[in-house]
């Protein structure tokens, strides 16, 4: 007898019935995997746009407060040059910057007013002979050469052009340090994308780059007219 | 929902796609190449005031003023001084190089004293107190005559004071370092009757008749020199260069000629033998102002004709004569000698014969002529008194025998002393202080010297750098370096006209130093007694300023004290003789040996070849190791890596069969060494030329190990007539490798 086909028709069979019964399962569409990427991938977006806009600006500034809470505007005042009462060239054409216990002992040998803060002053600095350890906000990095006789006396601008107008300020603004280059906020600029309003807003080599084309600046040797970049960079 | 791997990974896009959307990879790009200019160990100069300090750089005898430019409390350049009568704003390679030295690997930061072999850090009251010991100790035993001291110069106060310490002691042996200045002064002294030093009118010859004086090479004041050949240039001066190599001043020279070595003596007796036969000397000075002409000039004229001179000097004939009338029609010619830039006192008959030839055209103390010059004297210090310990110390008289019966003329002989100690079962001296000077380095024959050194048993250096010889010590007083410290540098390197310049402090004290000055007076004060009272002064800079009384201000202002109106003295009052004349001939000169040609040593037949040494700016002989700027600018011809290049003559290197740029020994009869050759044409054949100023082990990797010390290769050889040390080489043997 054909015991053999027989019982092969009833495996197919069998096995048949086997199939059938998983292949629907198979052919229903899969929501949770897919969906689940797209999700993550927006989180993912979400996540580092709100990192990169947010929350890395400001973490990466350390907010720190200058030694003593100096008034621009009250000395302004009181002083007969301006700026350069303080802020001055030196006989030799170099500029003095930010100025030293030196500068202020002139006035400050004793305590002139009432403030506080000056009390302050002339104790922990004048007395003690110690040099205000000032936080510069427009120290640039040792890569740079910046002549203020070229920009000041030669191009006749303004301090508040660059510096902006901190000479009229009450106080001192905090310090927003850069905890990786350790330089000021002030210059890559507030903003981090590096829009600005101001031309003082900003003081990265293409805010100077900005300015020296406008002007048509000749940035090279006048006898070769090359060398454009050891100007500033010796 | 399921998070696995893939919603991780898509996650981490979405990250990365908004993370390029940000200001966040851009801004940190940035932050970062600002960050690596901010390591700590790059260096990054100072931000702040600009200011400038006038000081006197004492790194060679010179005297230049300078000025160094400071940025804060940081000393950023050294500029020679505008308007410093020396070097009015010029500075030399290693005078600009003064910052590294200041602020260099090489300083000794505090005391040091040496146990068990290293270096250990004392305190400075222990140190002084050590010292202080072993000189109680030897006093009481009365052995204070062993103590000595060597220092580079006997004039301005830090010398004399140690001078004076070592008078009220009980001891005469202060030595000073060998140089040409042995062989000058004595000159005068015997021709002139005076105690002077001898003064070169450079700015105003017109005709330089150099015995291998290095002009360019370092002799003299360096930078004063490079202005006046400036101005001869510029005014048709005429240099002559008699050497035996092509070297820099030889080159720039007007006229070059070759001689063998040796030999500049018997060619200037030549050109005196000229002069006199054709009566081309000056009558007036050697008729009215001279005595004994008659009797020198015999053995002159029968001894020294062309004929002769031509055989032992390799100069022809007619060039001798051809030269002797040029310089004697001159109308102010100076002669000067001393090899190279002078480091060997040289041989006193070879100066005594230069000498002569600027008397016969009559240049003394003339406009461009040699002028003698009264010692400097503005030290007056009260007398000293000695107490028995004292005088008995004194009297048992010098250990290098300056001045006894054997070398009756010289004053100090550092080049005995080696000799003197390794000769003895015992060493001689017990304590040595060495200031400002390197004599393991600079003295001919180094292996004596280290060995007689090692011999004594406390030797005290006050050296600011780890040289040789304070890497042999056993204590350490580290003085500050010049730019640290105040201190009067009297110029005694050939100027016509008294200068003391005034080494003013350009910054504080960087370590944990001490003036050798204050060390001084802090040692005579605790050893008490007749010693302390010779030294009433509180401080170092106490005894300067009362010591320069009014001249102090000025040389604070203006960095220098200048003897402006000083002229050189007429020819009646200059002389100091027992004749009142320029003495040609007397009984001292007379006692000495008859002029003597000094020949090499060693024997001809194993050593065919000659050595010389030769000198250069770039390269230091002296106590100061070259800076690392100056190691810098050494020639591949020079040194190449660590190998240091001697010059052969091509002729001479085919018969040795040696080949340029290769290996070969280099043997003397003091030693040999390897070394590589340089083809030259430039000098005899015959010759081998080595540069000076190589070879040192200490004081820093930037010069350690670097070619070779000649004065390894060489060793001192005694003047017959001042017992100074005349060697101006050695025989020697290159043989390949």
């Amino acid at each position: 007898m054909s015991t053999q086909d027989d019982q092969a028709k009833d495996v197919v069979e069998a096995e048949a019935g086997e199939t059938q019964a998983t292949a629907p399962q198979a052919k229903e569409p899969g929501t949770g995997s897919s969906g689940t990427i797209i999700l993550f991938f927006i989180f993912g977006i979400l996540a580092s746009l709100i990192l990169g806009w947010a929350i890395f600006p400001t973490l990466l500034y350390s907010k720190k407060q200058q030694p003593v809470a100096f008034n621009h505007a009250d000395h302004n005042d009181q002083v007969d040059n301006g700026c350069e009462s303080c802020h001055f060239f030196r006989e030799d054409g170099s500029y003095s910057g930010v100025p030293k216990l030196e500068q202020c002992i002139d006035c400050h040998e004793e305590v002139q007013g009432e403030t506080e803060t000056e009390a302050l002053f002339v104790s922990e600095y004048v007395q003690k002979d110690r040099e205000v350890p000032w936080l510069v906000y427009s120290r640039q990095p040792p890569c740079v050469f910046f002549s203020h006789a070229a920009h000041v006396k030669k191009a006749a601008m303004e301090c508040a052009e660059c510096h902006g107008p901190i000479g009229e300020s009450d106080s001192l603004k905090i310090y927003q340090q850069n905890r990786i280059t350790g330089y000021s906020r002030d210059i890559w600029g507030g903003n981090i994308i590096g829009l600005k309003k101001n031309s003082w807003d900003r003081m990265k080599m293409d805010d100077c780059v900005e300015c020296h084309r406008e002007k048509g600046v000749n940035q090279g040797s006048v006898q070769t007219e090359k060398g454009g970049c050891f100007i500033c960079h010796h | 929902m399921k998070i696995d791997r893939r919603s991780f990974l898509s996650f981490v896009i979405g990250g990365a796609a908004g993370t390029a959307l940000t200001p966040l990879p851009w801004k940190l790009t940035d932050d970062i190449a600002i960050w690596t200019q901010m390591w700590p160990w790059t260096p990054v100069p100072v931000n702040g005031d600009v200011s400038y300090v006038d000081s006197t750089c004492t790194l060679c005898p010179g005297g230049c003023g300078i000025t160094a430019r400071k940025i804060e409390d940081r000393v950023v350049k050294l500029e020679g001084q505008p308007g410093h009568p020396i070097n009015d704003g010029g500075l030399c390679l290693l005078g600009l190089s003064g910052a590294q030295l200041l602020y260099g690997p090489r300083r000794v930061k505090t005391p040091l004293k040496k146990v068990n072999g290293k270096f250990k850090r004392i305190s400075w009251d222990k140190a002084i107190s050590e010292v202080t010991d072993t000189l109680k100790q030897l006093r009481s035993k009365g052995h204070s005559h062993k103590v000595a001291a060597i220092a580079a110069s006997d004039r301005g106060t830090v010398p004399e004071l140690i001078n004076r310490f070592l008078t009220a002691y009980g001891s005469a042996n202060f030595i000073r370092t060998p140089s040409i200045l042995d062989t000058y002064e004595l000159t005068l002294h015997l021709m002139h009757g005076v105690q002077a030093l001898p003064g070169f009118d450079v700015e105003n010859t017109d005709f330089v008749l150099s015995f291998g004086s290095g002009l360019l090479d370092g002799w003299g004041s360096p930078v004063r020199m490079f202005r006046a050949n400036s101005k001869w240039r510029e005014q048709n001066g005429k240099v002559v260069q008699i050497e035996p190599r092509l070297s820099n001043t030889a080159a720039k020279s007007d006229n070059w000629i070759p001689i063998k070595t040796g030999t500049e003596g018997a060619l200037a007796l030549g050109l005196a033998h000229v002069i006199i036969k054709e009566s081309l000397y000056n009558k007036d000075f050697i008729h009215n102002y001279t005595s004994g002409f008659e009797k020198w000039k015999r053995p002159v004229v029968d001894g020294f004709s062309p004929e002769i001179v031509t055989k032992i000097t390799g100069v022809n004939q007619a060039t001798i004569t051809d030269l002797a009338r040029k310089f004697a029609r001159a109308s102010k010619p100076l002669a000067v000698c001393g090899r190279g830039w002078g480091a060997t006192p040289g041989s006193l008959k070879e100066f005594m014969a230069v000498h002569a030839l600027n008397a016969l055209v009559g240049n003394l103390n003339m406009a461009g002529g040699i002028w003698a010059l009264p010692e400097p004297d503005y030290i007056e210090w009260p007398e000293l008194e000695m107490d028995r310990a004292a005088s008995a110390g004194i009297q048992k008289g010098r250990i290098d025998g300056a001045g006894t019966p054997n070398y009756p003329h010289a004053r100090y002989l550092l080049n005995r002393l080696p000799e003197i100690i390794n000769s003895a079962s015992t060493s001689p001296i017990d304590l040595l202080f060495v200031a400002e000077s390197n004599p393991l380095y600079t003295l001919p024959d180094t292996a004596a010297t280290k060995e007689a050194f090692e011999k004594i048993p406390l030797v005290v250096s006050f050296s600011s750098y780890m040289d040789e010889t304070a890497e042999m010590a056993d204590l350490i007083l580290p003085n500050h370096i010049y730019l640290e410290r105040y201190e009067d540098v009297p110029v005694t390197s050939g100027i016509q006209y008294p200068l003391i310049g005034l080494a003013k402090p350009v910054v504080n004290p960087q370590f944990n130093t001490k003036h050798t000055g204050d060390v001084m007076i802090l040692l005579a004060q605790a050893l008490g007694g007749f010693i302390a009272n010779a030294f009433p002064w509180k401080s170092y800079e106490a005894c300067l300023e009362e010591t320069l009384g009014d001249k102090w201000e000025p040389m604070v202002e203006q960095g220098y004290w200048i003897n402006a109106g000083s002229k050189a003295a007429d020819w009646p009052e200059t002389f100091e003789t027992a004749s009142r004349k320029f003495e040609f001939v007397n009984k001292e000169i007379d006692a000495l040996p008859r002029f003597a040609i000094v020949k090499p040593q060693g024997d001809e037949t194993s050593f065919p070849l000659v050595l010389i040494p030769y000198d250069s700016m770039r390269l230091q002989r002296g106590f100061i190791g070259a800076p690392p700027f100056v190691i810098k600018t050494v020639e591949d011809s020079v040194l190449k890596a660590n190998d240091i290049l001697v010059e052969i003559n091509p002729e001479t290197a085919t018969t040795l069969g040696l080949k340029a740029g290769r290996y070969a020994k280099l043997s003397t009869p003091k030693g040999s060494a390897r070394v590589k050759v340089h083809l030259f044409d430039g000098i005899m054949p015959g010759l081998v030329a080595m540069p000076a100023g190589l070879g040192h082990n200490a004081p820093d990797k930037y010069l350690s190990g670097k070619g070779l010390n000649a004065n390894d290769l060489i060793g001192p050889f005694e003047d017959s007539a001042s017992g100074h040390d005349a060697a101006w080489g050695v025989r020697a043997k290159l043989s390949k490798v």
